[in-house]
């Protein structure tokens, strides 16, 4: 059994920000778990720019982003164990790990960083009827394909959901010499970044459907072809006599993505079924003492820098929480989502809370000229206009702690949206 | 010349060869597709049947219940996964008490033992999910559930361990009487055979009639279900069935060995013996049905969607055994279910029939056990650190979602009648059945493919023919392979 102070599972953006951070504090017995053969996490995939404006200040690749920090990790002599896959944590904290060098080993770690991010749904949980055929990937899996190792899943490309990774993966594929027909969303509106559809459909004339689904999937050994039909937009349901048939021989599906929560699972820490992710506090710390989570497996973002950000925080506070530093929230208040509003994290915010934290959602649908407010008990705390409002881009809003001593007697938070759907 | 040729390598086939591999007989087994369990063998209901369901005096009631006998048996020495985790048959009105009495006699009369019926409190106390209308239910302690899919696997390795040779991609497109014997015409060659053996499922028909004169026709009657994650694995206990309907035993929800629930089937009988779509009505429908069973299904947590092709016979019964007009070609025809069920026993019975005519003698050698390909996921931490210390690849785990090792994908193709495209290390493994559905071990597990039979990536397949996965380099090969 080896000890640890901080063990970090997961060597993607997530856990290598918590690394560094931890490390800047003053933790020195520090060590990252990572199951691929190297650091980076899926962003040695992500070879597309547009990574970093936040937190760089420039346009990086995935890789280039990734390696900022895995520099830092180097510089500051973190180690970390490639190869290793961790396979189960005890809420006492003990983790199990096994690599082709090292065989089975135990830890026993102080604190725990849960760093894993999220894997991407299948078309069998969309339940679309049809032949299962090959040539169906998610967008990911296609990704690895092309830009780790050099191979072409297809020439004709359907891509059903429009989420950023079907949009990249859009422009991509046609950079390749892949037709791409069309990217289908059923929702009303796209669940990826506006800058994403303007550059990765918009600039090559790909066509996005909304309100549109693939209802029936043809081919008996590799895909021939998809058909698609409008849905209404209330009943989300397919419209008899709107089927259109597209032929193509790959169809990319980028339906969303599911934190990779089957460890937290082991080791007792609690899950929201909103964000599928873990219940946090302020200081991202999960039910389960000392056990904290951040990146995608907490829940899913949109930018990589706010991975890192956040990560940072989770970090810092596993640090103070060896230290014996960091505060026991006796007392919380639990974050309520309000009108429009899905998955807000924290989930849970100390009474005590003595600095500004933020909080993060998705609106449940599109909203214009809208407000976003954060009450605690019936007094707003925080208030934050917004032109337009999309599931597609996440909000985040600032939180300051003065509102708690001023309305010391609140049972909750509520976040909330305050604007007609449009 | 060979003694026996078997034709079709699903469970039938499969357990046929295992049983004939018992004595000093030279046998071929002749497979269609890519791999065996393609067929019914692979998209069915994974249910032991406990034997109330058939007619009494049919060959489908003797079969299932002297087949439900010899599972744990054949279980043990195959190494396959089975439960006895009883079946309820559920009625959801009191007007239905007769019907359930009547199924329950009907049990007895077949020789099932341990049936008895169970009124509200009990039904609740074993299935506190169970829907609200749900009223009383038949209890089959005798039911079970298997992996089905295994267990054809294991027969044809442990047949194959006994000296059966197995021929995949060997469609049988024609069968001539010879002097003493049959020449049998396959796309991976030409045989002759003293005595052949029709295991071919839905093709069954096809391949009597091309030799007899007893005419039968098989109806594809289409099956349709949804799986569940195995975050659900609780949510049931036992293998839940509505009271039977003519067209089948109705929409089940049943729990099955690996921890997921299953939902289904439909019973459509439709053309086309190929045609393993789902359909929006079926799938549709056994979410109407079901719901009575189990009133919120999880919708979020569908891991799949799925169908399977019955071989529903015109005679609606087994056809078994020797052909009236063609000595020494024999039938294992029209069998669908019970016929994961019952496939044990007939295999004895035909096995018996063949060998005796033959005049076959029982070798010494013969070897009844084969270990399954052991699972990572199961093993205790001790055991995992024996396994990666004896094979450093259990310490890679390419499946996330069913915590599988590339030793474990590595030992599926190299087993006897081992996997050769992606479903089917899926089948042997699980890799690629969790709920990201091969979306994370896909490149890998083709990769894998690739080392262990020398292919390039672009011949992966999904499960043979044309179902390949990639289209082209987007390098020259070689490019950036040489250094
Ligand atoms: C296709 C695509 C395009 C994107 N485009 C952009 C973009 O343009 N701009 C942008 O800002 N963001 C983009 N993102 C988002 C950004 O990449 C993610 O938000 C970020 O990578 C999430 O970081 P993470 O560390 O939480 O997860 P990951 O990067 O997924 O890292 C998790 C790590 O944990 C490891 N791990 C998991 N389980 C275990 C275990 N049991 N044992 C050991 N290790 C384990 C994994 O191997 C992995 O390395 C994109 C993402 C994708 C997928
Ligand atoms: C929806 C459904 C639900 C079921 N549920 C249950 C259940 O819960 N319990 C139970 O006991 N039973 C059940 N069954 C029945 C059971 O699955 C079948 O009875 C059993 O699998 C039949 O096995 P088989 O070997 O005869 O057929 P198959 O598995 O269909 O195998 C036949 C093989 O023959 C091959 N073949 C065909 N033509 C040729 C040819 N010309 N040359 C070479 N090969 C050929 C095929 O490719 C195939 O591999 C169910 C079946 C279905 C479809």
């Amino acid at each position: 059994m080896r000890n640890v102070d901080i063990l970090i599972i997961g060597g993607g953006p997530a856990g290598l920000a918590a690394a560094v951070s931890a490390y800047e504090a003053g933790a020195r017995n520090i060590l990252i778990l990572e199951r691929e053969e190297n650091l980076g996490g899926i962003l040695k995939q992500c070879i597309h720019n547009g990574f970093g404006l936040h937190t760089f200040k420039e346009e990086l690749t995935g890789p280039e982003y990734a390696q900022r920090y895995i520099d830092k990790v180097l510089e500051y002599g973190i180690p970390s164990q490639c190869d290793t896959m961790v396979i189960n944590i005890t809420p006492d904290k003990v983790v199990t790990a096994v690599s082709r060098g090292a065989g089975l080993e135990h830890f026993k770690a102080k604190s725990i960083i849960l760093a894993m991010g999220c894997r991407e749904r299948p078309r069998g949980s969309l339940a679309t009827p049809g032949w299962r055929c090959s040539g169906i990937y998610t967008a990911g899996t296609a990704q690895k394909f092309t830009n780790l190792k050099g191979l072409m899943p297809g020439r004709r490309v359907l891509i059903l959901g429009s989420g950023d990774i079907g949009l990249i993966m859009a422009r991509r594929m046609t950079f390749l010499g892949a037709k791409v027909l069309a990217c289908v969303e059923l929702m009303p509106f796209s669940a990826g970044l506006k800058r994403n559809i303007v550059q990765c459909l918009d600039d090559y004339g790909i066509p996005l459907l909304l309100s549109h689904t693939v209802v029936d999937i043809a081919g008996r050994e590799r895909l021939e072809g998809v058909t698609v039909a409008k849905v209404d937009p209330k009943t989300l349901k397919p419209i008899p006599g709107t089927e259109e048939y597209y032929e193509c021989d790959t169809l990319l599906l980028s339906v969303g993505l599911i934190p990779e929560n089957e460890l937290s699972t082991m080791a007792g820490v609690k899950i929201s079924p909103a964000t599928n992710g873990a219940e946090v506090n302020e200081n991202l710390q999960t039910s389960v003492d000392g056990i904290f989570s951040c990146g995608n497996v907490l829940h899913v973002h949109d930018l990589v820098d706010f991975v890192s950000e956040e990560s940072a925080k989770a970090g810092v506070n596993a640090y103070k929480y060896v230290q014996g530093q960091l505060a026991e929230d006796e007392e919380t208040l639990e974050v309520v989502n309000g009108f429009g509003v899905s998955g807000a994290v924290p989930q849970h915010i100390s009474k005590k809370l003595d600095e500004p934290i933020t909080i993060m959602f998705r609106p449940r649908g599109v909203y214009k000229d809208a407000k976003v407010c954060i009450d605690v008990g019936d007094v707003q705390a925080a208030e934050k206009k917004s032109r337009i409002l999309t599931p597609g881009e996440m909000v985040t809003l600032k939180f300051t702690p003065e509102y708690l001593r001023k309305n010391a007697n609140a049972d909750k938070i509520t976040v909330r949206v305050e604007a007609q759907q449009s | 010349m060979v003694d026996v040729i078997i034709i079709g390598g699903g469970v039938v086939g499969c357990a046929v060869a295992r049983e004939l591999s018992r004595y000093s007989l030279n046998i071929a087994l002749l497979e269609k597709t890519d791999d065996i369990s393609n067929g019914q063998s692979k998209a069915n209901t994974a249910i032991i049947h406990g034997g109330y369901d058939a007619h009494p005096g049919t060959q489908k009631a003797k079969f299932n219940v002297l087949g439900n006998k010899m599972y744990d048996q054949i279980c043990e020495e195959l190494d396959v996964p089975h439960k006895w985790n009883t079946s309820l048959v559920v009625s959801f009105s009191p007007e239905d008490h007769e019907s359930l009495e009547a199924l329950k006699r009907q049990g007895i009369e077949n020789g099932v033992p341990g049936l008895s019926i169970i009124g509200q409190d009990e039904l609740r106390k074993r299935e506190p999910n169970i829907g609200s209308t749900a009223y009383e239910a038949l209890l089959v302690t005798n039911g079970g559930i298997v992996c089905p899919y295994e267990l054809t696997e294991a027969f044809a390795e442990n047949a194959a361990m006994n000296g059966v040779n197995f021929y995949r991609e060997a469609e049988v497109t024609a069968i001539e009487k010879e002097k003493d014997g049959w020449k049998v015409i396959s796309k991976a060659g030409t045989f002759t055979a003293k005595a052949v053996v029709n295991c071919a499922g839905l093709y069954s028909d096809v391949i009597n009639n091309m030799v007899s004169e007893d005419k039968i026709t098989i109806v594809p009657r289409r099956g349709e279900y949804y799986i569940v994650d195995k975050k659900f694995c609780d949510a049931f206990h036992a293998s839940i069935f509505q009271l039977p309907t003519k067209m089948g035993k109705g929409i089940l929800v049943t729990p099955t060995v690996d921890g997921t629930i299953l939902i289904g089937p439909t019973a459509e009988d439709i053309d086309d013996k190929t045609d393993t779509r789902t359909t929006p009505e079926g799938l549709a429908k056994v979410l109407k049905f079901a719901s009575l069973t189990w009133e919120h299904i999880p919708a979020r947590n569908y891991i799949t969607t799925f169908s399977g092709l019955r071989a529903h016979c015109d005679r609606n019964e087994f056809v078994l055994g020797e052909a009236p007009d063609a000595p020494m070609f024999f039938n294992a025809a029209g069998v669908e279910s019970p016929g994961l069920t019952s496939s044990p026993a007939i295999a004895v019975y035909l096995a018996d029939r063949i060998t005796d005519k033959l005049g076959a003698k029982k070798k010494d050698d013969f070897n009844p056990i084969r270990k399954g390909i052991p699972k990572f996921r199961e093993m205790t931490d001790e055991e995992r650190a024996m396994a990666i210390s004896i094979n450093p690849d259990y310490a890679k785990v390419v499946c996330r979602c069913e915590t599988v090792t590339e030793a474990e994908i590595r030992e599926a193709i190299r087993r006897p009648v081992g996997a050769r495209s992606v479903d089917g290390i899926k089948r042997r493994t699980r890799a690629g059945m969790g709920r990201c559905q091969a979306g994370f071990c896909t490149p890998r597990t083709l990769e894998i493919l690739c080392e262990e039979l020398h292919i390039s990536p672009l011949e992966v397949t999904k499960f043979g023919g044309n179902s390949k996965y990639l289209d082209s380099y987007l390098f020259e090969k070689g490019d950036h392979e040489d250094a």
